[in-house]
C-alpha cells in the first residue's frame, strides 16, 4: 500500500470491521458474538478471527435458537464452533414455550418470539457488548442505526436518542444494566458480503446453494415441511429447485427458486435480483411498513 | 459437487467513495438521493412496490422517490428526516456510502456527523432561492470539517425553466461562499440538476444544452476517493495488544490498529507516545501475511524491534514528524447537546483509543454562521453551538491540528454520568488554517 493507492472497497470496509471489533475488546469487559449460522453471522466470525490472529476471538458466540432449524446449519454451527475453539452459549425459545413465559403465536413464526430469550442471555451472563450482523442497507429503519447502538435495560432502542457517531471514534459508554449492540458489518451491502465471501472463500451452509427441497408456497415464498407446519389446507408439497437468501426460523423463512451452485452465480443471481432480501423471504419484516423499527425498539436484534 | 469458491475473473478492483449530502428543508435533497439510488438501480423491485403504494395512499400521481429514504414513521408521518440516514449504491467503477444527514433542528449535529468521515459533501440549493442562510451555515460547517470536496448542486431548474442566467449567478454566489471559507475553486463543482426530472444526475439533462460539466454521477464516480490523511505522517492509535502466548509465539506481541494517517513499513523509525520511547517496526501485517506497507485506513497489526511497554491509548508515529503531547489543548468545539456547557465543566475527552478527564477552561469566540466569523465570547454553549475552547486533561496526549491530520486532530467530548456525546472537538482552529484561495 502506497500513498495514491487506494483501498478497494472490500478492503475498506473489511479494515472497517476488524476496527470495530478492537475497539469492543478494548473497551469492553464481557462481549458476544450473536451467531444464527446464517452468511452474515459467519462473516462476522470469520472478520474476528481476522482481527486477532494470531491469538483466539477473545468472545464467546450466543445463538437464540427458535427450534425450527435446518439440520444443516446446526450441524455447520457445531462445526465451527469446534474447529475455531470458541465457547458457544444457546438461548431456547423452546424452553420458554415449554415452561409458559412465551406462547406460541397463532401463525407459528417463532422469529419474533426471541426477544426474551435474547435479552435473558444478555442479562444472565452480563453481557455488555453484543455484536450483530445487521447491515444498513436491508431496511430503512436500519439505515439509521449506529455501528454502535445503546440499549436500556429493557434492550429497546430509542432512535430519537441515538449518540452522534463521528469518524472512527466510537462512544461504548453505558451505564450497568446497559448493553451495547454492535454492528461491524453496518457499511456493507448484501453483494459485499457475497463477494467477500468469495474472496475469502468462506464456508457456509449448503442451504445457501441450489439444492432440491420439498417445499410449499405461501404468500408467495416457497416454505419447507418442517416441525413448524405447512403444509395445511390446500397447500401441498412440491420438489423444486431453491436455495435460501437468510437463514432464520423456519416457520417464516423462505426459499427462493435458484439453479445456483456456486457463489459465482449466487452473485449474478443477487446483481440480477428484483428483491430485497428480507422483502423476498421474511415474513416477519413484512407483517407491517414499520414491523422492524417496532420489533428493534423492542431489543429484537 | 461443484466448489462453490472457484473464482472468476472479476474485473478491476472497485474502490469505495464516502460521502455526504446537506441542504435546506424544501429543497428536494430526499428527493435527490432516491433519484441517486434508483437511476443506478439500487433500488429493488419490492422497494419501488412499496413507494408507490404509499404514493397512491397520499393521492400523488407519480411516485414520491424521497419516500425511499424517509425511514422512521415519525418522519414519514411529519413528512421530515430526523436522523443521519446511511445510504449505498455502487456503479462498475465504484461503491457509494452516502451518509444522508437532514437540513433542519439538529443541522450542526447532522451534519457534523456526515461531514466526519466524508471525502466530499454534495450541498444542495434550491435554484428558485439560490444560496440562503441554511446554505452558508451548512458550507461553514464543512469547511470546518475538512470535508476535501464540495459539490453544489443547483436544484428544481425545471422551476426556473432551465435558466442559465439565474444557475449562473448561484454559481458565482457559491464560489465566493467557498472561497472564503478556504475550498480552491478545483474542489467545487457547481451542478444544475433536477432531481424530479432526473436531469443531470445520473443522466444528462436534454434541458442544459449549455451546461458541459459532469453529471453528478460522473462527478461522484471520478474524484479521487482518498482524503488528505494519506499523505499525513504516519500515526497509528494503538487499539488492542495481540498476545496469543502460545509455545510457538510465546514473545509475539502485535500492536493492533487502524492506520490513522500516512504509510508504514518494516524498518521505519517510530515513537512511542505520549512516552516518547523511539523504535523500529519490524514488521506490519494482518491476518493474511505480513506487508510490504500499509496506508491510512487500513487495519494492520505493527510489531516493533524493542521490547517496550506499550498498550491500548498509545500512539505509534512517524518519529521524524511526531504530533506534539500536551495537556493543554486549544480546540473548536461543534456542541451537540441540549445540555449547555459551562467553563469549568469536567467532562471525558475520547481522543483516538484513549479516554482521559477534561476540564474545560475559558470559553473563546463564537462562530457566528451567517457571517463566518468569530464573535464574542459566549457565557456558555447551546446545542449547534460551535466556539473555541482551551482543554486541560488529565493525561498528556499526541494531538495534531485538525487541519493537518483529520483523524488524529479530531475528538469527543462525553458527558460522564449519561456517557452521551456531548461535542466534536476539532484540535485548533481548522477553519482560520484553511488554505488560500486557490
Amino acid at each position: 500500500m502506497t500513498p495514491g493507492v487506494t483501498l478497494d472497497a472490500l478492503d475498506a470496509l473489511e479494515s472497517e470491521a476488524i476496527h470495530v471489533f478492537r475497539e469492543v475488546a478494548g473497551e469492553f469487559d464481557r462481549p458476544v458474538i450473536l451467531f444464527s449460522g446464517g452468511k452474515d453471522s459467519t462473516l462476522l466470525v470469520h472478520l474476528a478471527v481476522k482481527a486477532f490472529a494470531p491469538a483466539p476471538v477473545p468472545f464467546p458466540l450466543l445463538h437464540v435458537d427458535t427450534g425450527h432449524n435446518y439440520p444443516e446449519v446446526i450441524a455447520f454451527r457445531d462445526a465451527l464452533v469446534e474447529r475455531l475453539g470458541l465457547r458457544l452459549e444457546v438461548a431456547k425459545v423452546e424452553d420458554y414455550l415449554a415452561d409458559g413465559r412465551l406462547v406460541e403465536r397463532a401463525d407459528g413464526i417463532r422469529n419474533p418470539l426471541q426477544t426474551q430469550p435474547l435479552l435473558d442471555a444478555i442479562t444472565d451472563n452480563r453481557f455488555d457488548a453484543v455484536f450483530g450482523g445487521g447491515r444498513r442497507d436491508e431496511e430503512r429503519a436500519r439505515a439509521k442505526e449506529r455501528i454502535m447502538s445503546l440499549r436500556d435495560a429493557f434492550g429497546r432502542w430509542d432512535p430519537r436518542k441515538q449518540r452522534p457517531e463521528l469518524w472512527n471514534l466510537y462512544n461504548g459508554r453505558h451505564a450497568p444494566g446497559e448493553h451495547v449492540r454492535v454492528f461491524p458489518i453496518s457499511n456493507w451491502t448484501e453483494l459485499d458480503v457475497w463477494r467477500y465471501i468469495q474472496r475469502e472463500r468462506i464456508e457456509l451452509p449448503d442451504i445457501y446453494f441450489a439444492h432440491q427441497r420439498q417445499v410449499f408456497a405461501r404468500d408467495g415464498m416457497w416454505l419447507a415441511e418442517g416441525p413448524w407446519g405447512g403444509p395445511r389446507g390446500s397447500e401441498t408439497l412440491e420438489s423444486r429447485t431453491v436455495r435460501y437468501r437468510t437463514v432464520g426460523d423456519g416457520s417464516c423463512t423462505g426459499a427462493v427458486e435458484s439453479s445456483a451452485t456456486t457463489l459465482d452465480e449466487v452473485i449474478a443471481e443477487v446483481t440480477a435480483s428484483r428483491l430485497t432480501e428480507r422483502g423476498a423471504t421474511r415474513a416477519d419484516d413484512r407483517m407491517s411498513e414499520a414491523a422492524m423499527e417496532d420489533r428493534k425498539k423492542e431489543g429484537y436484534f | 459437487m461443484v466448489d462453490p469458491h472457484r473464482p472468476r475473473d472479476t474485473g478491476r478492483p472497485r474502490d469505495l467513495l464516502r460521502f455526504a449530502t446537506a441542504g435546506s428543508v424544501d429543497d428536494g435533497k430526499s428527493t435527490l438521493v432516491g433519484r441517486l439510488l434508483y437511476d443506478t438501480k439500487s433500488v429493488l423491485a419490492d422497494q419501488i412496490e412499496a413507494v408507490q403504494r404509499a404514493s397512491v395512499d397520499k393521492g400523488l400521481s407519480t411516485p414520491d422517490l424521497s419516500l425511499l429514504v424517509d425511514g422512521l414513521r415519525a418522519e414519514r408521518e411529519q413528512g421530515i428526516t430526523i436522523d443521519v440516514a446511511y445510504r449505498y449504491f455502487g456503479t462498475p467503477t465504484r461503491e457509494f456510502v452516502l451518509a444522508d444527514t437532514p437540513g433542519h433542528v439538529q443541522y450542526t449535529r447532522n451534519t457534523v456527523t456526515g461531514a466526519s468521515t466524508a471525502e466530499l459533501a454534495v450541498l444542495l440549493v434550491d435554484a428558485r432561492h439560490g444560496v440562503v442562510s441554511q446554505t452558508r451555515r451548512h458550507a461553514a460547517v464543512l469547511a470546518l470539517l475538512r470535508v476535501p470536496r464540495l459539490v453544489l448542486a443547483i436544484n428544481k431548474i425545471d422551476l426556473v425553466d432551465y435558466d442559465e442566467g439565474a444557475i449562473t449567478a448561484i454559481a458565482k454566489d457559491f464560489g465566493e461562499l467557498a472561497r472564503s471559507l478556504g475550498f480552491a475553486d478545483s474542489d467545487v463543482q457547481t451542478i444544475p440538476v433536477s432531481a424530479l426530472v432526473g436531469d443531470n444526475v445520473a443522466q444528462r439533462g436534454a434541458h442544459t444544452p449549455w451546461y458541459e460539466g459532469p453529471t453528478l454521477l460522473e462527478h461522484l464516480e471520478s474524484v479521487p476517493v482518498e482524503g488528505p490523511d494519506a499523505g499525513a505522517p504516519f500515526r497509528l492509535p494503538v487499539q488492542y495488544v495481540i498476545r496469543p502466548r502460545t509455545e510457538q509465539l510465546h514473545d509475539y506481541r502485535g500492536y493492533a490498529g487502524q492506520v490513522a494517517s500516512g504509510t508504514v513499513r518494516a524498518g521505519d523509525e517510530v515513537v512511542v507516545l505520549p512516552d516518547g520511547i523511539r523504535t523500529t517496526v519490524a514488521e506490519v501485517r494482518t491476518a493474511d501475511g505480513p506487508l510490504a506497507s500499509a496506508g491510512a485506513g487500513l487495519s494492520v497489526t505493527v510489531l516493533l524491534t524493542d521490547d517496550i511497554d506499550v498498550s491500548r491509548g498509545a500512539m505509534i508515529a512517524a518519529a521524524g514528524d511526531p504530533p506534539p503531547v500536551s495537556d493543554e489543548i486549544d480546540a473548536t468545539l461543534c456542541w451537540l447537546a441540549e445540555k449547555p456547557l459551562v467553563p469549568g465543566a469536567r467532562l471525558l475527552l475520547k481522543h483516538g483509543t484513549r479516554t482521559t478527564q477534561v476540564i474545560v477552561g475559558a470559553l473563546g469566540s463564537l462562530l457566528d454562521p451567517e457571517t463566518v466569523r468569530f464573535v464574542d465570547t459566549p457565557e456558555q454553549l447551546a446545542i449547534n453551538d460551535i466556539a473555541r475552547v482551551s482543554l486541560r486533561t488529565a493525561d498528556p496526549l499526541p494531538v495534531d491540528a485538525y487541519a493537518r491530520v483529520r483523524t488524529t486532530g479530531g475528538f469527543l467530548l462525553i458527558d460522564p454520568p449519561t456517557g452521551n456525546t456531548l461535542a466534536a472537538g476539532l484540535v485548533g482552529d481548522p477553519l482560520a488554517l484553511a488554505p488560500a484561495t486557490g
